[in-house]
C-alpha cells in the first residue's frame, strides 16, 4: 500500500499536450476515481503512473519514491503497480493458474508458496477449479476475475483499472462493481480507476478526478462533484447538470445567496465570500424543478416528454431563454403534453464560482 | 533516483546494441562494401564503373528481362496464391489438409528442380511424353526456354508463398467483421470485395513485395530455362561474367547487383505505401468465420484445385522421377531401360555429391536457427521500439535484407576476398563465406513475418508482464516468444527447406570442398547429365517431404499456425 502524488505532470505527444499540469494526491488506501469523455487524457494519466510514457515535467511519487520526473523515469517492472487492462489482455498461451502465478514467477518465489497464493487468489474472486483452463475457454466476467486476481496476487502498492467494466454487459457490471467495492475494503489497496461512467465512478470512489482536455476540472468526493461543482464542465458533465444564466443580487450569509435568474429571483447555495455580480451561472439538477401551475416561477413550452416508467423525463424550454433546454423527471401521474405551456419553479441550485470556468 | 532509472533500461540497451551489432555484420558491412566498389573502384572516387555498366546493352537487356519476368511471376503468383488461400480459408472445401499440403509443396521444392521437373516434363528427351509416343523429335526446341516459361515456373513457384502469408492473415480475420457485414445485408461476394480483401491488405501487399523480391532475384529458373535460350536475367547475367572472368570482373557485377538491388527495393517501397495508407490492425481476437457454403458448386470448385495440385506438383515431380530412373539422355523408360544407377551414383561415387549433402544440411540448419533466434528481438525492436533511431536503422537494413541474393553473394566476395583485417582470416574458397551470407540472406524470411506477427499482438500483453514485474529479457522469454514463435518458427522452417538446395548465393560463393546440393545439381545439368541432376533432386525432395512429415508428428507439442502446410 502506498500514496501516489503527482506533482504538476504535463505531458506532451509532438506538439499535442495529453496531460497539462495535473496535481492529484491519492492517500494510501483510498480509491479515485478519474472520470472524464474520451480524449480528456484519463489514459495518458494512467500511462504515466504505470511509467509506460515518461512524464515532459513534473514528478510522480509512489509511496517516498520518485518514480517518474523530467530526469528519468522507473520502468514499469520496478513500480510494483498492478494494473487491470480493459481487454483484460490475459495471455492466451498460459493457463489461468499461470497467468496469475507468472509475477510469482518472475520473483523467483518457491513454487509451492506460489501454488497456495495462486490458490488464494483465484479462491478470492470465485474461480476454484479453474487453474487449468485457458483464458479462451472463459466468459467475459471470469477474464475479468482472472485479470483482477493476476493483480492482485503480486501485492501490489497501487492497483490501477483502465475502464475495466467496459467490455462486459449490464448485468455482469453491476456484479463486478460490487466485486471491486469489496475487493478494496478487503485489500486496502491505494486504487486509481479510469472510467468514463459517471455511476461507476460515484459508485465506487471515495474520490474523483473529473478531467477535461488534458487538466483535472475538479477533485473531489462523489457528493461535492454532485452538489457543489466548481465550474461549468463538471457542472454540465456530471449527471447532466442544467448551467442557467444569473445574476448574483445580495453576497453570501450562511452558504447562500439570492440571484435572478430566467426572470425570477431565488436563493441557491454558494462558496463563502461570494460577492454581488452579473454574467454568474447557476447549476440545477432535475431534482431541483419542479411544475407549479399557481406559485412563483417562469414561463415555457414542453418540448418532449418520454415516459420512463413510473415517471416521465420532460424536456422544456424558458420563454425567457428560448436557446436553453430544461430536464427534469415528473412522477406517475404525468399531466404534461409535449406541445403545452408550463410553468416551473426552481426550488434550489448552486452558484458556479468564479475564475474556474473550463 | 538516476542509478535506479539507468538499472532499469539496462536489459534495453543490451538489446539494441547486440541488434545493431548483427544488422551492422550482416546488413551495413556487405552493403557499404559493395557500394564502394561501385562509387570508388580501387579506392578513389570515380564514375567508371557505373559508366561502363551503362554503356553496355547486355544490362539494358537484362534489366528489362528482369523486370518482365519480375512483374509477370509476381501477377500470377499474388493472383492464383490469393486464390486458393480464400478458396482454402473460407468456403467448406473437403479435403483441406491435404490441398493445403500439396499446395504449399512446390515451395519446399527449390526453384531449379521446379525448372528441371518442368524441362523434363516437355523436352524432346521426355520418358513421359515417350511413355505415350507424344515426345516431339530430337533437336525440338523445349517450349519453356522462353519468356512465358520463365513467369510461368515463377508464379507457381512463388504462388504458395502468397498463400501461405494471405491464410495466415485470414486465419485471424475474426468473425464479427463478417457477420457485421452480411448482417448489414452484403452476400459473400460483396464481403469478400469490400471486407475480406481490404484487411488482408497488408498480407497481399508483404506477400507480393516478398514474391517480387524472389522473382527478381531468381536464379534457378532463368539459369535453367534461360541460358539455353539466351534469354538473360541480371542474376544469370552476373554467373555468366563472373563464371567466365573470375575475381577480375568483381567490379562490374558490383554494379549489376546493385542494379538488382535498386529494383527489388523499389517492390518493397510500393509495398511499404500502399501498406501505410490505412490502418488494418485488427484489434479483436475471435473465432474465424463460418465457412461459406458453395452447396452445388464445390464438387466443381474441388475438382479444379486438385487438377491444379496435379499439374503444378505431380506432373512435373513424376517427370523428374522417371528421368532419375532411365540410364542416360533421350532413352525411353522401359522395363528393360529402368535402373537406379543414378541414384547409386550421386550417393555412393560421386565425391562432391557427397561433400554437398553434408554442407547443404547443416548450413541451411545453422541458417534457420539463427534466424529464428535473432527475429524476435529484431522484430520487437522495429514493430514496437519507439527510439527514433532504431526505426531509421531499421530503414537503413530492412532493404539490404530483403535484397535478391546474388547482391548479397557479390558482396560477401568483396568483403571476404582478402583475409579479415588483424585476425588474417581467409573466408573466401572455404565454406563459411557461404554460411556467412546465408544467415544475412534469409533472416528476412523469418524476420517479416514476425513482425507482422509482433503487429497483431495487443502490446497489452506485454505491458501486463512488465508491471507483473518481469524485466525485458524475461518478458521476451515467457511472453513474447512464445507469442510470435508461431510466425518466427514457420520462418525458420521455410528457411530450413529453401536452403537445404540453395543454387543462388552458392552458385557464385562455391568453391572445391564447399559445394552445396544446388550447385552440383547446377552442374550435372550444365554438363548435359540431367539424370544425375534428377537423381539429386528426387533426392531432395523426399528428404524435405520425410521432414515436413516428422515435422508434423511433433505439431500437437507446437502452437497452431507454426507449420505453414497443416490445418
Amino acid at each position: 500500500m502506498a500514496r501516489l502524488s503527482l506533482d504538476h505532470v504535463t505531458k506532451s505527444f509532438a506538439n499535442f499536450e495529453a496531460v497539462k499540469d495535473v496535481s492529484i494526491d491519492v492517500a494510501d488506501g483510498e480509491f479515485l476515481a478519474v472520470l472524464g469523455p474520451s480524449g480528456c487524457g484519463k489514459t495518458t494519466l494512467l500511462r504515466l503512473v504505470a511509467g509506460f510514457e515518461k512524464v515532459t515535467s513534473g514528478e510522480i511519487r509512489i509511496g517516498s519514491d520518485v518514480v517518474s520526473s523530467s530526469v528519468g523515469s522507473v520502468a514499469p517492472e520496478k513500480r510494483r503497480v498492478g494494473i487491470v487492462f480493459q481487454n483484460y489482455a490475459l495471455w492466451p498461451h498460459m493457463t489461468v493458474a499461470e497467468n496469475i502465478g507468472y509475477s510469482l514467477k518472475v520473483a523467483k518465489l518457491d513454487k509451492t508458496v506460489a501454488r497456495q497464493k495462486v490458490e488464494d487468489a483465484l479462491a478470492l474472486v470465485n474461480l476454484q477449479g479453474l487453474g487449468q483452463r485457458r483464458p479462451a475457454n472463459l466468459s467475459g466476467g471470469q477474464r475479468q476475475r482472472v485479470a483482477l486476481a493476476r493483480c492482485l496476487v503480486a501485492a501490489p502498492s497501487l492497483v490501477l483499472f483502465d475502464e475495466p467494466l467496459a467490455n462486459l454487459d449490464v448485468h455482469l457490471r453491476a456484479s463486478m462493481e460490487d466485486e471491486f467495492a469489496a475487493f478494496h475494503k478487503r485489500t486496502g489497496t491505494t486504487i486509481v480507476y479510469i472510467t468514463h461512467d459517471q455511476a461507476e465512478a460515484m459508485s465506487l470512489a471515495d474520490r474523483i478526478a473529473v478531467m477535461d482536455h488534458g487538466r483535472v476540472a475538479q477533485l473531489a468526493t462523489p457528493r461535492e462533484l454532485y452538489h457543489e461543482p466548481a465550474n461549468e464542465m463538471v457542472a454540465s458533465f456530471v449527471s447532466q447538470g442544467i448551467l442557467l444564466p444569473a445574476d448574483v443580487l445580495t453576497g453570501e450569509d450562511g452558504g447562500h445567496c439570492k440571484v435572478r435568474a430566467l426572470g425570477t429571483e431565488l436563493v441557491v447555495r454558494c462558496r463563502p465570500g461570494e460577492r454581488p455580480r452579473a454574467g454568474a451561472k447557476i447549476c440545477c439538477r432535475s431534482a431541483d424543478l419542479d411544475v407549479s401551475p399557481h406559485g412563483p416561477g417562469f414561463d415555457g413550452l414542453v418540448k418532449r416528454v418520454i415516459y420512463q416508467g413510473g415517471a416521465a423525463r420532460i424536456e422544456f424550454t424558458p420563454a425567457a431563454g428560448p436557446d436553453l433546454t430544461l430536464h427534469f423527471e415528473q412522477p406517475d401521474p404525468v399531466t404534461l403534453e409535449s406541445g403545452a405551456q408550463a410553468r416551473l419553479r426552481i426550488r434550489s441550485g448552486w452558484l458556479i464560482p468564479v475564475g474556474t470556468a473550463s | 533516483m538516476p542509478t535506479r532509472v539507468r538499472e532499469s533500461r539496462g536489459q534495453e540497451m543490451v538489446l539494441t546494441a547486440a541488434v545493431a551489432v548483427v544488422i551492422v555484420l550482416l546488413s551495413l558491412l556487405p552493403m557499404l562494401r559493395l557500394i564502394k566498389e561501385i562509387v570508388a573502384p580501387g579506392g578513389t572516387l570515380s564514375t567508371v564503373a557505373i559508366a561502363a555498366g551503362l554503356r553496355s546493352p547486355a544490362t539494358w537487356i537484362a534489366t528489362w528481362h528482369t523486370l518482365v519476368v519480375g512483374i509477370g511471376g509476381t501477377l500470377l503468383a499474388v493472383l492464383s496464391g490469393t486464390l486458393v488461400a480464400v478458396l482454402v480459408s473460407l468456403t467448406d472445401i473437403r479435403g483441406r489438409s491435404a490441398l493445403v499440403l500439396c499446395y504449399v509443396m512446390p515451395l519446399m521444392i527449390a526453384p531449379q528442380v521446379t525448372a528441371l521437373a518442368w524441362l523434363q516434363l516437355f523436352g524432346p528427351a521426355s520418358p513421359f511424353l515417350k511413355l505415350f509416343g507424344a515426345a516431339p523429335p530430337l533437336g525440338t526446341k523445349n517450349p519453356l526456354y522462353s519468356t512465358s516459361g520463365i513467369i510461368l515456373l515463377l508464379g507457381i513457384q512463388y504462388g504458395p508463398l502468397v498463400f501461405l502469408l494471405v491464410r495466415a492473415g485470414l486465419r485471424k480475420l475474426p468473425r464479427e467483421l463478417v457477420e457485421a457485414a452480411r448482417a448489414g445485408g452484403a452476400g459473400w461476394f460483396p464481403v469478400l470485395v469490400t471486407i475480406v480483401l481490404p484487411l488482408m491488405t497488408p498480407s497481399i501487399m508483404a506477400a507480393a513485395a516478398l514474391a517480387f523480391v524472389s522473382c527478381v532475384g531468381n536464379f534457378g529458373i532463368p539459369a535453367f530455362l534461360g541460358i539455353p535460350a539466351n534469354y538473360l536475367v541480371l542474376p544469370t547475367l552476373i554467373y555468366q561474367k563472373l563464371a567466365g572472368g573470375g575475381p577480375a570482373v568483381l567490379g562490374e557485377t558490383a554494379f549489376l547487383s546493385a542494379l538488382i538491388g535498386v529494383i527489388a527495393m523499389a517492390g518493397i517501397l510500393a509495398q511499404e505505401v500502399m501498406s501505410r495508407r490505412r490502418d488494418y490492425r485488427i484489434s479483436s481476437t475471435s473465432l474465424p468465420a463460418e465457412p461459406y457454403e458453395l452447396g452445388r458448386w464445390r464438387p466443381i470448385v474441388q475438382a479444379c484445385m486438385w487438377l491444379l495440385i496435379v499439374l503444378v506438383l505431380f506432373l512435373p515431380l513424376f517427370g523428374l522421377v522417371l528421368t532419375s530412373l532411365v540410364p542416360g539422355y533421350g532413352i525411353a523408360l522401359t522395363a528393360k531401360t529402368v535402373t537406379l544407377d543414378n541414384y547409386r551414383f550421386v550417393l555412393f561415387e560421386h565425391d562432391a555429391a557427397n561433400r554437398a549433402f553434408f554442407n547443404s544440411f547443416w548450413l541451411s540448419i545453422a541458417a534457420a536457427f539463427f534466424a529464428v533466434v535473432v527475429a524476435v528481438p529484431v522484430g520487437y525492436l522495429i514493430a514496437w521500439g519507439r527510439q527514433r533511431w532504431v526505426r531509421l536503422l531499421n530503414l537503413a537494413v530492412e532493404l539490404p535484407y530483403a535484397l535478391p541474393g546474388v547482391v548479397l553473394a557479390i558482396a560477401s566476395l568483396l568483403l571476404f576476398l582478402r583475409p579479415i583485417p588483424l585476425t588474417g582470416i581467409q573466408l573466401y574458397n572455404t565454406v563459411w563465406i557461404i554460411l556467412y551470407a546465408y544467415l544475412a540472406r534469409f533472416l528476412v524470411l523469418a524476420l517479416r513475418p514476425t513482425i507482422s506477427g509482433y503487429h497483431q499482438i495487443d502490446r497489452a500483453l506485454e505491458e501486463a508482464a512488465q508491471v507483473a514485474g518481469a524485466g525485458l529479457f524475461t518478458r521476451m522469454r515467457t511472453i513474447i516468444f512464445p507469442l510470435v514463435a508461431p510466425a518466427a518458427i514457420a520462418g525458420g522452417l521455410l528457411i530450413f527447406m529453401t536452403a537445404l538446395s540453395e543454387l543462388t548465393v552458392s552458385a557464385l560463393l562455391w568453391s572445391s570442398g564447399s559445394e552445396t546440393i544446388g550447385v552440383v545439381m547446377f552442374s550435372f545439368e550444365q554438363g548435359g547429365d540431367s539424370n544425375y541432376a534428377a537423381a539429386m533432386s528426387v533426392i531432395t525432395v523426399a528428404v524435405t517431404f520425410v521432414l515436413m512429415l516428422v515435422t508434423n508428428l511433433l505439431a500437437p507439442y507446437l502452437p497452431s499456425g507454426v507449420l505453414p502446410w497443416r490445418d
